[in-house]
């Protein structure tokens, strides 16, 4: 297992509220981490401090150094930002924008960006809707542009902010089925926030259960063997992750 | 006939000027404007002129050259529409509404007090890019390329912080940077252009290329290109319509634009596109 990211006593808050507390983890290269816990548990408060979105209190967020290139996180949010079919923005220059990261000064394209553009376009089974506009398309179209944008730039870790919860149930698996492709396959490291227990039960590898601080993180058989968890979620909760997982 | 009458134009000096001049701003504005549209920063336009208003008039009391007091001003008051939305927690439409109704009552009040200049600013109100000075017509050519030197630079970033704040941070682009860079920039090119069209009609130049360029493109690129075309287009028709039917300047180029608009709108209902 080789660390890519270590969380170390982080705490988040919003003015004087404390939102997360003695946050501790690490993800390894290769996890695929499914992120759970109720509502205002803190969830997308802790990627949006990983993203360096929102400042962090006290603790910290480090990548392992022996990185080969500079550290990116690939974000995919819950929808499209700018969603209407007003935007002009066609799915290959959304998608090159993913491009950008490691550029400096005027962050003009080059032949190898638009080729990593088709590349990743093909990967994602959406290359013929590269000259649609982005608004035009379907939420679960939108959904695999985004995450196309986010894997452009090849980054060290993909983080997923709620991306199923605007589609249907039947694009909502064939999604998960692709990020689970895309983390066996191609070995993309994946932080998945989700209130879907049971998908994230299904395709995940490990859990991250939170509620303001750490409740749980490790695989699934350290979860469904563990006492602390059965008395915590009850035994029929429990279950229903680990039978999902199983 | 008309022909004849646009190649005699382009013997004066004046019409050279005019249309170098009013093609340079036009282009800032139609860079510019694609920006500010989608992130309904349309009026951000409209307020800055108005602060010019102000500018102007003080500048004509002052007995100083209008563009070079009111470029500064503009700018400052660009700052102060970012900085009350930031820091006073105020909706952008709503700072915007604060700095242009205080500049325009501050404007009337200068006007007010020295009579002897509102022939002067009433130039200034409608645009009169005939009568632009040689020192006005270097000040804005310099202006305008360094204008568009600066969004061509930053054209991508400026797309990204565009679309999608947040991801554009993700990224490490400095988004309040940008953020300021794109008022500076406006309030640059919103100084120059009063010459042109003036300050009522100034935003005019800066909403009208966009929003007929998003009927019909697909593309981010492609809109920039036909804001830009209907933009210079404009101008073009503008002032040899101007000069052949002996029309006010200013308000011929926005009805140009406005031309435009209603052709794109009609493209788009009737799904020619």
């Amino acid at each position: 297992m080789t660390p890519l990211m270590t969380i170390e006593d982080l705490a988040v808050r919003y003015g004087k509220h404390q939102v997360l507390s003695g946050i501790s983890f690490v993800i390894n290269k290769g996890d695929y981490i499914g992120v759970a816990g109720p509502n205002g548990s803190g969830k997308t408060t802790l990627i949006k401090a990983m993203l360096g979105l929102l400042p962090v209190a006290e603790g910290q967020i480090s990548f392992n150094n022996n990185a080969a290139h500079d550290p990116y996180i690939g974000y995919l949010p819950q929808k499209a930002i700018q969603s209407d079919g007003l935007f002009p923005a066609t799915v290959r220059e959304v998608v090159a924008m993913g491009l950008l990261a490691p550029k400096k000064g005027p962050r003009f394209y080059n032949a190898s960006d638009q080729e990593k553009v088709g590349k990743v376009l093909k990967r994602l089974d959406i290359a013929d809707l590269s000259d649609h506009k982005i608004g035009n398309l379907s939420g679960g179209q939108q959904q695999r542009v985004l995450l196309a944008r986010a894997l452009a730039g090849s980054p060290s870790l993909l983080i997923l902010d709620e991306p199923t919860s605007a589609l249907d149930p039947q694009i909502r698996e064939s999604f998960y089925e692709l990020l689970g492709d895309l983390n066996r396959v191609d070995g993309v490291t994946i932080l998945l926030v989700s209130h879907d227990m049971a998908s994230i039960g299904k395709y995940t590898k490990k859990l991250l259960y939170l509620d303001r601080r750490v409740i749980f993180f490790g695989t699934y058989e350290e979860f469904c063997s563990s006492e602390e968890m059965s008395s915590y979620f009850g035994p029929l909760s429990q279950h229903q992750i680990c039978w999902r997982h199983s | 006939m008309y022909f004849d009458l646009i190649v005699e134009s382009l013997e004066f000096d004046f019409i050279r000027r005019a249309l170098l001049v009013g093609i340079l701003i036009s282009l800032c504005c139609a860079f510019l404007g694609i920006f500010l549209v989608l992130r309904k920063l349309s009026m951000i336009g409209d307020g800055l002129a108005h602060v010019s208003f102000a500018t102007v008039a003080l500048a004509l009391f002052l007995s100083a050259s209008p563009l070079i007091v009111t470029i500064p001003l503009v700018v400052l008051a660009s700052f102060a529409i970012l900085a009350l939305s930031e820091k006073a927690g105020l909706h952008g439409d709503a700072a915007i509404g604060l700095v242009s109704s205080f500049s325009i009552a501050l404007g009337v009040l200068i006007a007010s007090l020295a009579r002897g200049f509102n022939v002067d600013l009433m130039s200034y109100l409608f645009g009169s890019i005939l009568v632009i000075s040689r020192a006005e017509v270097i000040i804005s050519v310099v202006l305008s390329f360094s204008v568009l030197a600066v969004v061509i630079y930053y054209f991508n970033s400026l797309f990204v912080v565009t679309y999608d704040e947040d991801f554009a941070r993700v990224l490490g682009l400095n988004t309040r940077v940008m953020n300021y860079l794109v008022a500076i920039l406006t309030a640059i090119t919103i100084s120059l252009g009063i010459r042109v069209v003036g300050t009522m009609l100034i935003s005019s130049l800066i909403v009208f290329p966009t929003v007929t360029a998003l009927q019909v493109s697909k593309g981010f690129k492609s809109s920039i290109l036909i804001a830009v075309t209907v933009a210079v287009v404009s101008v073009i028709l503008g002032v040899f319509s101007s000069y052949i039917f002996n029309l006010p300047t200013g308000a011929t180029i926005v009805l140009f634009n406005g031309a435009f608009f209603l052709i794109s709108f009609l493209v788009r209902r009737l799904r020619l596109v």
